[in-house]
């Protein structure tokens, strides 16, 4: 009860600012908070990022396993990306199983990924029911909003900085590599929130918590590669097609922090 | 564990230490998260730990309360790319169960709890890259994470993993020494010489454990609980800046 009218004076403070053509972090409404991603920071992992969006952190880190591969595709690799809420990046992320937040962002993410067919997976044949599995995990350090936006660049940052494992009769020499994991572009993400009737790039923590709807787009150069609406309010038809162009219109913006 | 490889070499350890240097680098520095009330980040060696605290608040669910004291509760866990080897495994295994108890208990015997009755303190405890030696770095982060968060402690307390290799009693074993050594003795002490935790496998003499607890005080005292201080110091004396750097 209480925390519902905190919410209520909250969220007509935010549309009062919002109605003055204000964000709260004195943002214009489709800016970028600043990024910061670096490379390699976990000699372990044969590829891993950190990103900080705003107060948002995120690790990325990948690992390669010899695995076997799915039955329906026997010369296939596996690519398999996974999220953990940690629990010191948020009072509001518990211990345990993952809930569904984080289960729906590492979809989201994986979604995106795999649709840009980013990664060859023809490639991770070994030999007969032996193929390369590449993992790719999230680590939400802190949760400062916007965590799809994060989590797109952390997990493409780790891929572009992946080391191809040493294979010998077929298992991995571990800390031996062979070059590169071959990345052929770029996802990059677009989210947008909408609180009244205004839509805002990029939402910190607190508009994300009192936004009516929220969309993420993921896009290469060329393509809609994911997408995906959440809340519990709508989007207009025009105004999702103007975001789409704005993903478009920004791709290379955001491209090119990746390198 | 029988060993094939020379472990000291004219005095020397593998990678040039004396016997009771600590591993470089060795940086701590706090307030490195927004939403944690306290935070740290170690970097000791090749080991990179990132500790968050929360609290004190009500404690959830409400049965676990206790009328008298803060009740802390610590969780250690690895990220699944923390190690050179497999991918690892998402959730608690009892390895990191055993540790977050060790560690827990540890920061009961510091904490002022009851100053704070019918609270909870949550510790979280993230290993993002390991190297041996990850309980002792993960409980010297824990306590200057503790400081961070503004928790009334009696003491200042750190920690060290003490060791034995080719014979002789040495600090902070790394790797190789914790896999091809003949002892490991992880230890934590106050300021004031209390043991926190002691755990210990292999094989020692009486005198080499007596040797190897005077020179592990010694070097949390002069070195591990130095640097918390120092670390303190610092984040108060700059501008704060609450990021992570890797």
């Amino acid at each position: 009860m209480e925390n519902d009218i905190i919410k209520h004076i909250k969220r007509n403070y935010l549309l009062d600012l919002l109605n003055r053509n204000q964000r709260i972090d004195g943002r214009e409404f489709l800016a970028r908070r600043p990024i910061e991603i670096k490379s390699d920071v976990i000699s372990t992992a044969e590829g891993s990022a950190l990103v900080q969006l705003g107060d948002t952190q995120v690790l990325a880190g990948t690992k390669f396993e010899v695995v076997e591969p799915f039955p329906s595709d026997p010369t296939t690799g596996v690519f398999i990306t996974n999220v953990e809420f940690l629990p010191l990046a948020s009072n509001q992320f518990e211990p345990g199983p993952p809930d569904e937040n984080s289960i729906e962002f590492a979809r989201v993410v994986d979604r995106g990924l795999r649709s840009a067919e980013l990664v060859d997976l023809n490639s991770f044949y070994i030999e007969e029911g032996k193929v390369l599995g590449l993992f790719l995990d999230l680590y939400v350090l802190d949760y400062g909003g916007n965590l799809f936006d994060a989590g797109y660049l952390a997990g493409m940052a780790a891929l572009k900085s992946t080391r191809m494992p040493k294979i010998e009769e077929a298992s991995i020499i571990r800390g031996e590599y062979t070059g590169k994991l071959n990345i052929n572009e770029n996802v990059v993400s677009f989210t947008f929130v909408k609180i009244g009737n205004h839509i805002l790039l990029d939402p910190n923590l607190y508009e994300e918590k009192l936004m009516d709807s929220r969309i993420t787009i993921a896009l290469t150069k060329e393509h809609i590669v994911a997408m995906q609406k959440g809340g519990n309010g709508t989007f207009k038809k025009t105004d999702v097609q103007k975001l789409v162009e704005f993903g478009f219109d920004n791709y290379d913006s955001l491209s090119n922090l990746l390198g | 564990m029988e060993k094939d490889i020379k472990l000291i070499v004219d005095g020397k350890r593998l990678d040039g230490r004396d016997l009771f240097d600590l591993r470089k680098p060795f940086v701590l520095k706090l307030g490195v998260l927004k939403n944690a009330d306290g935070s740290a980040y170690i970097e000791w060696g090749k080991n990179k730990i990132v500790v968050g605290v929360f609290g004190p608040n009500p404690v959830f669910p409400r049965h676990l309360e206790d009328p008298n004291n803060m009740i802390i509760r610590c969780q250690y866990s690895m990220t699944t790319f923390c190690s050179l080897e497999e991918h690892g495994r998402n959730g608690p295994s009892r390895r990191s169960i055993e540790i977050s108890k060790v560690i827990r208990e540890a920061l009961e015997q510091i904490v002022l709890r009851k100053h704070y009755p019918k609270t909870m303190l949550e510790v979280y405890i993230t290993v993002l890259q390991a190297e041996g030696g990850t309980r002792t770095a993960s409980l010297t982060a824990a306590v200057a994470a503790l400081v961070d968060a503004g928790i009334p402690l009696k003491t200042l307390a750190g920690a060290v993993s003490m060791g034995k290799i080719d014979g002789k009693i040495v600090a902070d074993l790394g790797k190789e020494e914790d896999n091809y050594g003949q002892s490991d003795i992880p230890m934590a002490f106050t300021k004031e010489g209390d043991l926190l935790l002691l755990q210990m496998d292999g094989k020692l003499t009486k005198q080499e454990f007596f040797n190897a607890l005077d020179k592990g005080y010694e070097i949390v005292n002069k070195k591990i609980i130095k640097a918390i201080r120092d670390a303190v110091e610092e984040k108060y004396s700059e501008e704060i800046n609450k990021k992570l750097e890797l």
